[in-house]
């Protein structure tokens, strides 16, 4: 069996080094084509018209003006009459014309006419006592659910185990045939049981989501020396790719449709897209060149993009392009849900935590949501959690790098500070007391810690509550941790080396500037011994071997995998050509530096390029797979420890607050390309500055639209806000033999945490939520005084 | 960072015939059609009574110099440079990103000054050279710039990094050894959601220190 383990340190020529981007040149002269870039032979310019309002059904739909404007080639109705629109910004109809001005036009004369329903945008703590359990759907819920893109099995399941409010018939049975209700689903309501609800049924936006007891739960707080309490938590804030999410669509055949998407999940998208457009996912390609950002919003076509695909059909095929406008991409495309919780924590005098004791509430949309793993790291023995899921129509919910994790930090973290301030103990020291309960991670904890305590010069600059003041300028530092899985994503490889010496790689993979190219790349060139330019990659295309989706820190793991197996398995079929020239067995051969040679005796061997030559007429083909339990070990592990402190200054007169400092300490096993996995972290610091002051999705409670879809309201951090960074990756012993491990997502997790800490200290106060905007800052200081005062 | 309307000359100044309505032209027309109320008509049979030439609302001739290229097309007034960039010409290292001058990654030069594409309509862009980061690689040739955003890895998506490089070459080109207070000022126009400002920054340092 061929050893498919990752090299030893000493034989890594590539593998764990600092290798340039090898797609940057590109990028830097403009010439690297994302999806908003490409020009079809022919391509019309889509536009779609939106629901206004938050909540609606759609009355009346008249698009005869649209369509008879020069120009236009066809109109679409994406959203029937008698549909309800579940948030503001949806869709309703489509157009394609000729230009984006006809297709802007053509949108103005689209007449819908809407009965508004009631809605509510509202994440505020839920008044006492509110919630409905889980109880039997009446029709709007279903419609509800429909209108929202439920999963139809989860549909299924939720009416097998609920069942439903009303006695359905045929007539109902007729019309939501007519609204295109799946037939599963149709099916599934017809076998519900009916329940008699009173009192018109329960329809509370406020749903009781989990109530959790664990050990003695909140009793055990009246055994504790201190408890502290708090109010903290995490706003709802937007992905806002720069690149918007978007298509084009054209049939190359009356049944055959290619598809250029800006998407995370190339292989992924046929699947989704054959369904609604009933044709065999095989009959769909996907391709992608480069993508502006996806951020965890970019793993499904979208209505819109299915929609691309329905109007191209209508326009004779042409290829019909939709990129979300930034308004739309901030209302309706990417929402990272918000978190909120009342928190007590009970210690002991020695700073032994004993409880935990939590009512948290927050809002992923019309879904709701779930409780976000809170006490986050640290397993407590004693706990007692109630969670309050609030339906709303903000808008969609989607996966945010780490999804609940930077809510869970935020929420912890703090309380946690909260905790040890109230002992009068340093952080750093209540956790490294604590650290126990953190395990199986223990141990990376408390190397990292005192690594990151020495980066930042913890013990020299830190000190207790509100005591670092120079004028208005309050200083302070904070901290935090986090965690995260990985493992592989599912991840085939189409690897040739060809007589000539060239090498292909081919996978339905993706790069999302994560270095993803670079890293497949790295593992190809360091297992052949050869450089990296030699190598051909073949990525972005659903054509190619399937890989994975990008999200959850599972890429890096999965194309890594399945690269090194396919080059093992192609190197040594080269060997088997090479040996009878070399005159020994294959197994008796290593590739190195661009030679193919007995292992040591430098003196017998041969290039890579005359090698090669002995490969016959035919290249070498391998094909590689993760998982891939036939070929052991496993190459990737799971589950990282990171630790991460800042720094601040904030001005108790404007209530602004700057970071001056941060550092983060990042375990991702064994690292592939060190110089790009730094760059992660460093933009995942950037992230988290941004969400930690800035990001906020502010909804209107009036409109129940969102008040700042642009990018002057919605702020992102710029260039003056960022401090010096610290990066320093855990390597080497310990770490390199665990295998690959993602780093997309833990890194970004812990800064809002540790900069809201890191503002406690300063001020004295906590600030309870993020973004710590000047106005929260102010009130925070403004309630302090009160209570001082009283 | 901003297009000063005095230093760009427009088309109209030196060539009524061929080019398109200045800025100055447009308030002049919109002065006047104020100061004419509930007069009948279209606003821009307004302005022919004045004089001033009147283009659209359909399409009309207009010719860029984009690169040291020539480039012709039928716009109407109403497309902005970002547009007739990508679109018409395919030109399409300027991004679209917010479309309403608040990200700059749709940054180009026009006389050297950074001008945001999409805050500009393509017939007032007539007649000036224009360059866009498709130029600032010399005969194949990388900037200094480029090459010190390259080895300081200072993209990753890279939907921003056409602005930055742009905006980093204006501002190095200005002031080859930008001080901290003027990188501030110079790079406050372009955002970044990734977070490459790391790279970014040691990208304008090494630059800075090297010498463009």
């Amino acid at each position: 069996m061929a050893d498919y383990g990752w090299p030893k340190a000493e034989d890594r020529s590539l593998i764990g080094k600092r290798t340039t981007r090898v797609d940057a040149p590109a990028k830097v002269s403009g010439q690297a084509k994302y999806t908003y870039d490409t020009h079809r032979p022919g391509m019309l310019y889509g536009k779609i018209v939106r629901c206004p309002y938050a909540k609606a059904k759609i009355v009346s739909i008249d698009t005869s003006a649209a369509e008879k404007l020069a120009g236009v080639k066809a109109v679409h109705v994406i959203q029937k009459v008698g549909s309800t629109v579940q948030w503001a910004g949806d869709e309703v109809v489509a157009i394609a014309a000729v230009d984006e001005r006809v297709a802007d036009d053509a949108a103005r004369l689209v007449k819908i006419q809407y009965q508004k329903m009631p809605h509510f945008v509202s994440d505020a703590e839920p008044p006492k006592g509110a919630g409905d359990t889980a109880g039997p759907m009446s029709e709007d819920d279903i419609d509800d659910a429909i209108s929202n893109q439920m999963p139809d099995q989860q549909l299924i399941e939720y009416l097998g185990t609920h069942g439903v409010t009303f006695k359905a018939d045929a007539d109902y049975f007729k019309q939501v045939k007519e609204w295109g209700y799946p037939d599963p689903v149709i099916e599934a309501i017809r076998k519900a049981q009916f329940h008699e609800v009173k009192g018109g049924g329960g329809h509370s936006n406020y749903q009781r989501a989990a109530a959790i007891t664990q050990g003695e739960g909140a009793k055990a707080l009246a055994t504790a020396d201190v408890v502290s309490d708090g109010l903290y938590g995490a706003s709802a804030i937007t992905h806002c790719c720069l690149e918007s999410h978007g298509s084009i669509s054209e049939w190359t055949e009356p049944d055959k449709l290619f598809v250029h998407m800006s998407t995370q999940n190339v292989s992924g998208i046929p699947g989704q897209m054959a369904e609604p457009l009933k044709i065999p996912a095989a009959n769909i390609r996907v391709h992608q060149d480069h993508i502006g950002g996806g951020f965890g919003s970019k793993f499904s076509p979208d209505r819109w993009g299915v929609a691309t695909a329905e109007i191209s059909k209508k326009a004779d095929g042409k290829p019909v392009r939709i990129m979300l406008e930034r308004d739309t991409e901030l209302e309706i495309a990417g929402m990272r849900p918000s978190a909120f919780a009342r928190v007590k924590v009970g210690a002991k005098k020695d700073g032994t935590i004993v409880a935990w004791q939590s009512d948290s509430w927050g809002t992923g949309g019309p879904g709701g949501g779930g409780m976000p793993p809170i006490p986050y790291v640290f397993n407590i023995a004693n706990q007692e959690k109630n969670h309050t899921a609030i339906k709303t129509n903000q808008g969609p919910a989607r996966a945010w790098r780490a999804p609940s994790h930077p809510q869970a930090a935020a929420i912890t973290m703090c309380a946690l500070e909260d905790c040890a301030a109230k002992l009068e103990m340093d952080p750093v020291e209540f956790f490294l007391k604590n650290l126990d309960l953190a395990k199986p991670r223990t141990e990376i904890y408390r190397e990292e810690l005192g690594i990151a305590s020495d980066l930042m010069g913890w013990k020299q600059k830190w000190q207790p509550r509100g005591k670092n003041r120079s004028g208005n300028i309050a200083h302070g530092l904070g901290l935090s941790m986090h965690t995260w899985g990985g493992r592989g994503h599912n991840s085939d490889c189409d690897f040739t080396i060809n007589p000539d010496g060239s090498v292909e790689i081919k996978l339905g993979s993706q790069d999302l500037g994560t270095g993803t190219r670079t890293s497949i790349m790295v593992v190809a060139a360091d297992t052949l011994g050869i450089p990296l330019d030699q190598i051909k990659l073949f990525i972005g295309d659903s054509t190619y071997p399937v890989s994975g989706g990008s999200g959850g820190s599972t890429t890096i793991g999965g194309v890594s995998s399945s690269t090194r197996r396919a080059a093992v398995d192609a190197r040594d079929a080269l060997f088997a050509k090479v040996a009878p020239a070399l005159n020994v067995q294959p197994d008796q051969l290593e590739a190195v530096s661009g030679n193919i040679r007995v292992k040591g005796d430098s003196s017998r061997s041969l290039s890579w390029k005359d090698a090669c030559s002995k490969i016959g007429a035919m290249p070498i083909t391998s094909h590689g797979k993760n998982p891939d339990r036939a070929k052991p070990p496993d190459l990737t592990n799971s589950g990282v420890g990171g630790v991460q402190m800042a720094e601040v200054q904030v001005d108790v007169d404007t209530g602004i607050v700057q970071v001056k400092k941060m550092v983060a300490v990042q375990d991702c096993g064994l690292i592939i390309n060190l110089k790009t996995a730094e760059s992660q972290c460093y933009g995942a610091l950037i992230m988290g500055i941004s969400y930690a002051l800035f990001e906020e999705k502010i909804m209107d409670p009036v409109t129940g639209r969102m008040l700042n879809p642009n990018m002057q309201f919605y702020r992102l951090a710029g260039l003056n806000d960022i401090p010096e960074l610290v990066v320093h990756m855990m390597t080497g012993k310990g770490y390199d033999e665990r295998g690959v491990i993602g780093l997309g997502e833990p890194p970004v997790i812990s800064p809002g945490a540790a900069i809201a800490n890191a503002v406690a200290n300063a001020l004295g106060v906590r600030v309870p939520f993020l973004p710590l905007t000047p106005d929260r800052v102010l009130a925070a200081l403004q309630q302090n005084a009160k209570k001082g005062a009283a | 960072m901003h297009d000063d309307e005095d230093d760009l000359k427009h088309p109209s100044d030196n060539n009524q015939e061929r080019s398109g309505v200045s800025r100055r032209d447009f308030l002049k027309i919109s002065g006047i059609a104020a100061a004419v109320p509930a007069v009948a008509g279209a606003p821009t049979d307004l302005a022919a009574q004045t004089g001033a030439p009147v283009y659209g609302p359909g399409k009309v001739p207009m010719e860029f110099t984009i690169n040291g290229k020539t480039y012709k097309a039928q716009l109407e007034p109403r497309v902005t440079l970002l547009d007739a960039l990508r679109d018409e010409f395919e030109i399409t290292g300027a991004k679209r990103v917010c479309d309403r001058g608040e990200c700059g990654a749709c940054t180009v030069l026009i006389k050297g000054k950074t001008v945001y594409a999409c805050s500009i309509l393509a017939i007032e862009a007539q007649q000036t050279p224009i360059m866009t980061v498709e130029s600032i690689m010399a005969e194949g040739k990388l900037h200094p710039i480029q090459q010190a955003f390259i080895d300081n890895d200072a993209s990753q998506c890279g939907f921003c990094t056409p602005g930055f490089v742009v905006s980093c070459k204006a501002m190095l080109d200005a002031v080859p050894s930008p001080s901290a207070d003027q990188i501030r000022q110079h790079m406050s126009g372009n955002l970044c959601r990734c977070g490459t400002y790391e790279g970014i920054r040691k990208a304008i340092a090494q630059v800075a220190q090297k010498g463009a």
